[in-house]
């Protein structure tokens, strides 16, 4: 069996970057900020993917992560990083247990679409809700973290960064661990064949249930972290286009591997900068090319690269 | 001997079509049961109802002591009544040594509701080791599920079937798509395998020289119905055995196998 070196990549990117954080420029900062936000999204969208389910409403528990963080300032005054993450977690995780009765009995297109159709809900409800500022949203501002005021030191970039950082490894070894757990090795199975699982004595529908709510609380905390490091939150968080975009990432990246999402979105976040930057008005088409191409010659996504490499050393 | 197994008076009807018909049935434990009959007579939709698939018209199934018939197929599986199936049902992307897995796992990770003494000693890995070899699996561990050749699917099937410790197992044709000179080596591979953890077995089979060689005991069907319940050398001569299940040619051939 080939040696797995997961965990020890991911402590060595971890240490890079909070090492590196000081000296980078503010824009790559931002960059690999605003990519971990999506990778984590994106980690939850690859347990649904290789569960075989796929969620278009993903987008649902980014805003929702994100809307439950910000208005905790707006409703009781509460700005600490920490309070506003656990909120995103706690919020997601009820809604998407409570959604997850549903969509567990759904599978395919249905599936996609009854996750899409929830997360349109939302955007419709946060449009008409003129206290949370409609479509325009608001700006969110984290003053604390674990109750030591960061706001306006000149360490306030880095420790959202970190924050960041550590968050995203947490998430990526945990889910490397469950993924290797004999839960985790279900979704694998369930892809496959559900008959068969459910005549070795596990819950298809149970497992499915667990898989969706864990990765809605990631998509959640990837929102949470996006509206701190952003600093401004809006619907447009839970249209069906963001929700598309973490399908585009994680078709993007594979699902082969937890790193991959991360890397994923990097990835998809610098092409999107550099065309938008450079073709304002035809950036979509660099994004799709790259998709077309990906779709043709690494249908395994970008991660498949690693592997077919391993494979031939 | 303990009766493990027990149906009573199981009909089953599909609109005008009678899939079983006042089925009485009482399996002794550690037996091996061959279930005989032509294509419609009704025994996959007995396997079908004993393991939850489909729920009998009237009539009710138990198990031990515990009545299962209202019970959902994964809760009696975890009870102890597993199934392989008359067409592999694999995670073919997965590797065998990760199907395989799978099943341990279940089992692992069960906790209290698999009975204590269905657990697998050793570490899961360990034990799918035991079981690749013990099926001759080894030098496809690697593999995926879904480039496998069918024999060695069906096999497969099997050990995944043994992989969750069943107390009591259902084949379906195990022997069906599988070549002439392999299906003995199967066979006594799955046999054995199955003495050694004390398991009873119903199988259904069309090859009359597996059933009278592997079983104690053959129930033969027709039309939803049991017609001839007993040892194989004896159900396989009885006249309407012989009508409606074997044919004439095969049920002459029946006899001289008995010996076995």
């Amino acid at each position: 069996m080939k040696r797995d070196f997961t965990i020890r990549t991911l402590v060595g990117v971890l240490i890079a970057l909070l090492l590196a954080g000081p000296l980078l420029p503010r824009w790559a900062m931002f960059l690999i900020t605003v990519s971990l936000c999506y990778g984590t999204v994106v980690l939850g969208m690859m347990l649904l993917m290789r569960t075989g389910v796929v969620s278009f409403g993903h987008g649902l528990y980014y805003c929702l992560g994100a809307y439950a963080s910000g208005t905790l300032d707006v409703l009781f005054g509460v700005s600490d990083i920490a309070v506003m993450l656990l909120a995103a977690v706690a919020v997601t995780g009820v809604v998407s247990a409570l959604l997850g009765l549903l969509l567990r009995k759904y599978r395919d297109i249905f599936f996609a679409m009854l996750s899409l159709a929830f997360s349109m809900i939302l955007y419709g409800l946060l449009l008409k809700t003129s206290a949370l500022g409609s479509s325009d949203g608001f700006n969110v501002a984290a003053k604390t973290l674990f109750g030591i005021r960061i706001a306006g030191t000149e360490f306030e970039r880095y420790l959202i960064f970190a924050v960041t950082v550590l968050i995203a490894f947490v998430a990526a070894v945990c889910m490397h661990k469950y993924l290797a757990s004999h839960m985790g090795r279900l979704a694998g199975a369930i892809r496959d064949n559900e008959l068969r699982v459910e005549y070795m004595g596990a819950s298809v529908r149970n497992t499915i249930h667990v898989n969706y709510v864990m990765s809605a609380v990631l998509a959640g905390l990837g929102g949470a972290l996006a509206a701190v490091s952003v600093g401004h939150i809006d619907p447009e968080m839970s249209y069906w286009t963001t929700s598309g975009e973490f399908v585009f990432v994680a078709i993007l990246a594979g699902t082969g591997n937890v790193l991959a999402p991360f890397l994923g979105a990097f990835i998809f976040e610098t092409i999107r900068s550099f065309a938008y930057e450079y073709s304002p008005n035809t950036w979509q088409m660099a994004l799709g090319t790259t998709m077309l191409l990906v779709i043709m010659f690494l249908p395994g996504g970008l991660w498949s690269l690693f592997t077919r490499m391993r494979r031939a050393t | 001997m303990a009766v493990v197994l027990e149906a009573r008076g199981l009909n089953k009807n599909f609109g005008a079509v009678t899939a079983a018909a006042d089925i009485n049935v009482a399996v002794e434990r550690d037996s091996v049961v061959g279930l005989i009959g032509s294509n419609g007579a009704g025994k996959t939709t007995f396997i079908n109802m004993v393991t939850g698939y489909l729920k009998p018209s009237s009539g009710s199934i138990a198990f031990g002591s515990r009545d299962i018939t209202p019970l959902a197929p994964r809760q009696i599986t975890r009870l102890g009544i597993c199934r392989s199936f008359q067409i592999p049902q694999l995670f073919n992307t997965l590797s065998v040594y990760e199907n395989l897995l799978v099943g341990v796992g279940i089992v692992a990770s069960g906790g209290a509701k698999w009975a204590d003494a269905s657990r697998h000693a050793g570490t899961p890995s360990e034990t799918v080791d035991s079981i690749l070899e013990r099926f001759n699996l080894t030098g496809y561990r690697y593999k995926p599920a879904g480039v496998l050749p069918e024999g060695v699917r069906k096999l497969l099937d099997i050990a995944m079937a043994m992989a969750v410790k069943p107390k009591i197992l259902l084949l379906d044709e195990p022997t069906s798509g599988v070549s002439a000179d392999e299906k003995f080596g199967l066979m006594d591979m799955v046999m054995e395998a199955v003495r050694a953890q004390q398991v009873t077995v119903l199988f259904v089979e069309h090859d009359m020289d597996i059933v009278n060689r592997y079983t104690h005991r053959v129930l033969a069907f027709y039309e939803g119905r049991i017609i001839a319940d007993g040892e194989p050398g004896v159900v396989l001569d009885d006249a309407e055995v012989r009508k409606y299940v074997t044919g004439e040619a095969r049920a002459a051939g029946g006899g001289k196998h008995a010996a076995h």
